[in-house]
C-alpha cells in the first residue's frame, strides 16, 4: 500500500475534471460558445504531454550522467505516455476544430507543428527498437532523446507564434491568460493539468514495474542456464 | 554526389519540360529545396557509417570527440554549400531563373547549408549506431529538419518576390538561432555517442 496516495487523488481530480468539466459554469464566448469546456481536455492534456517529455528528457540527462539502466526506463516510458497523450490532444483538438473552425485539420502552422513532433517521438520509437544490446540502446536513444526535445519545443511554442495560427496567442491573436480565462475555469483547468500528468506518471510507472519484472526474469533464466550447464 | 544533384536537377527538367510555363515561383522553389534536402541527406548519411571500424578508432585514440564533430560539422557544411551552390546554378540555369533579390536567396542557400549539415551530421552519427541505418536516416531526419526547411523555404519565397531586407529578418534569425542550439546541442551530446 506504499504511495498510493497519489494514485487516489489523480483519481479523484480526473473525477472532478469530468464531472465539473460536463456541467460546472462556463463564460459564454462567441462562435466558441460551450466547446470552451474542451480547454480542460485539449488544452490540459497538450500542457501534461509537454511536461512529461521534459521530465523524459531530464531522465535521459541522468541516464548519460549517471549511466543507469532504470533512468533509461523511466526516461522511455515517460516518453511513450507522453506519446499517448500527444494523440489523445490531437483527437480532441481536432473535434473542438470541428465544431469551431469548421474543418476537422484546418491547415494550421500549431497543427502541423503537432503531428512533427509525434512524428519525431515515434522515430524515437522506432530507433529504441533497433537496438539489441541494451546499454548501447539506452545511451543513442537518450541522445536522440535530448535532441528531439530541443526541436520540439520551438515547433510548437516557437514557431507558431511567429506566423498566423488560429490557435491563441500566435499572429496577433492574444494569449489564454488574458481576456477569457475567468476563475471558473481555473478553478478546473489547473486541476485537470496535474491530473492528467499524474495519470501520465501512473501509466509509466506501471510499464516501469512490467519493464523490470521481464528483466529480471529474463536474468534468472539466464542465470539459471548457466547453473545447469 | 555532385552527379546525384546535376541528374536530380536534370530529371526535374525533364518531367516538368512539357510544361514549362506552367512551373510557378512557388513550384520552382519548392523544387529546388525539396532537391537539395535529398542531396544532403545522401551526401552526408555517409558521413560516418563510410568510415571503417579500424579507423574510427584510430580517430577515437588521437582526439576528443568534441574536435571530431566539429570537424565533422564543417567538412559536411562545406560539401553543401558547394553541393548547393553548384546545384543552384544548374537549376537556374535549365529550369529559368525568377529570383527578385539573388543576394537574400545566396544568403538563404548558405544558412540552409550549415544548418542541414549540422543537424545530419549528429543524425548520421546516431544512425550509423545501428544496423539499418539507411532507413533510420530518414525517419530520424526527416521530422527534425522539417522546421528548418519551412523557415528556409519562407526565406527563400522572400526573396524571390524581391521583398525588402526587413520583412526577412525574423526568418533570419530564427534560422540562426535553431542553427546555433543545434550546433551547441550536438558539441555537448556526441562524446556521449562516441564513446559506444
Amino acid at each position: 500500500m506504499r504511495k498510493i496516495w497519489w494514485k487516489i487523488l489523480c483519481i479523484a481530480i480526473i473525477f472532478y475534471v469530468i464531472v465539473m468539466g460536463l456541467i460546472g459554469p462556463v463564460p459564454r464566448l462567441a462562435i466558441i460558445n460551450e466547446s470552451i469546456r474542451n480547454t480542460y481536455f485539449h488544452v490540459a492534456l497538450w500542457l501534461a504531454m509537454t511536461t512529461l517529455l521534459f521530465l523524459s528528457m531530464v531522465f535521459s540527462i541522468r541516464y548519460l550522467n549517471k549511466g543507469k539502466i532504470n533512468d533509461d526506463d523511466i526516461a522511455s516510458e515517460l516518453a511513450k505516455s507522453a506519446i499517448f497523450f500527444g494523440i489523445l490532444g490531437c483527437l480532441t483538438g481536432s473535434i473542438w476544430a470541428n465544431y469551431t473552425w469548421g474543418d476537422p485539420w484546418p491547415n494550421d502552422p500549431k497543427l502541423n507543428g503537432a503531428a512533427v513532433g509525434i512524428l519525431i517521438y515515434l522515430a524515437y520509437l522506432l530507433l529504441r527498437s533497433s537496438f539489441e544490446d541494451e546499454q548501447r540502446k539506452a545511451r543513442i536513444s537518450s541522445v536522440y532523446n535530448i535532441f528531439a526535445f530541443a526541436v520540439f519545443i520551438p515547433i510548437i511554442y516557437i514557431l507558431p507564434r511567429l506566423t498566423d495560427s488560429l490557435h491563441p496567442g500566435s499572429g496577433g491573436n492574444s494569449t489564454f491568460g488574458s481576456y477569457d480565462f475567468n476563475n471558473d475555469i481555473r478553478k478546473v483547468f489547473y486541476p485537470a493539468v496535474i491530473g492528467y500528468i499524474l495519470l501520465g506518471l501512473w501509466l509509466a510507472e506501471l510499464r516501469i514495474r512490467m519493464k523490470h519484472i521481464n528483466r529480471v526474469q529474463e536474468e534468472s533464466l539466464t542465470t539459471g542456464d548457466k547453473v545447469a550447464h | 554526389m555532385l552527379l546525384y544533384v546535376v541528374s536530380t536537377v536534370f530529371v526535374a527538367y525533364l518531367s516538368f519540360s512539357l510544361r514549362r510555363n506552367q512551373l510557378t515561383p512557388i513550384v520552382w522553389n519548392t523544387l529546388f529545396w525539396i532537391i537539395i534536402l535529398f542531396t544532403a541527406v545522401n551526401a552526408i548519411a555517409k558521413s560516418f557509417s563510410q568510415e571503417r571500424h579500424g579507423r574510427l578508432m584510430y580517430y577515437y585514440s588521437l582526439c576528443s570527440p568534441q574536435a571530431i564533430i566539429i570537424s565533422k560539422i564543417i567538412y559536411n557544411s562545406l560539401i553543401m554549400l558547394a553541393l548547393s551552390g553548384i546545384g543552384f546554378a544548374i537549376y537556374s540555369l535549365v529550369m529559368g531563373n525568377p529570383v527578385g533579390d539573388i543576394g537574400l536567396y545566396l544568403i538563404s542557400i548558405v544558412l540552409a547549408a550549415i544548418g542541414f549539415a549540422s543537424v545530419l551530421t549528429l543524425v548520421a552519427g546516431i544512425a550509423s549506431k545501428a544496423d539499418n541505418s539507411a532507413t533510420l536516416m530518414a525517419v530520424l531526419s526527416f521530422p527534425i529538419i522539417l522546421p528548418m526547411l519551412l523557415m528556409t523555404i519562407r526565406l527563400a519565397k522572400n526573396a524571390l518576390d524581391g521583398l525588402d531586407w526587413s520583412v526577412s529578418t525574423d526568418e533570419i534569425t530564427t534560422l540562426l538561432s535553431i542553427d546555433l542550439i543545434v550546433i551547441t546541442l550536438s558539441y555537448l551530446l556526441f562524446p556521449y555517442l562516441w564513446r559506444s
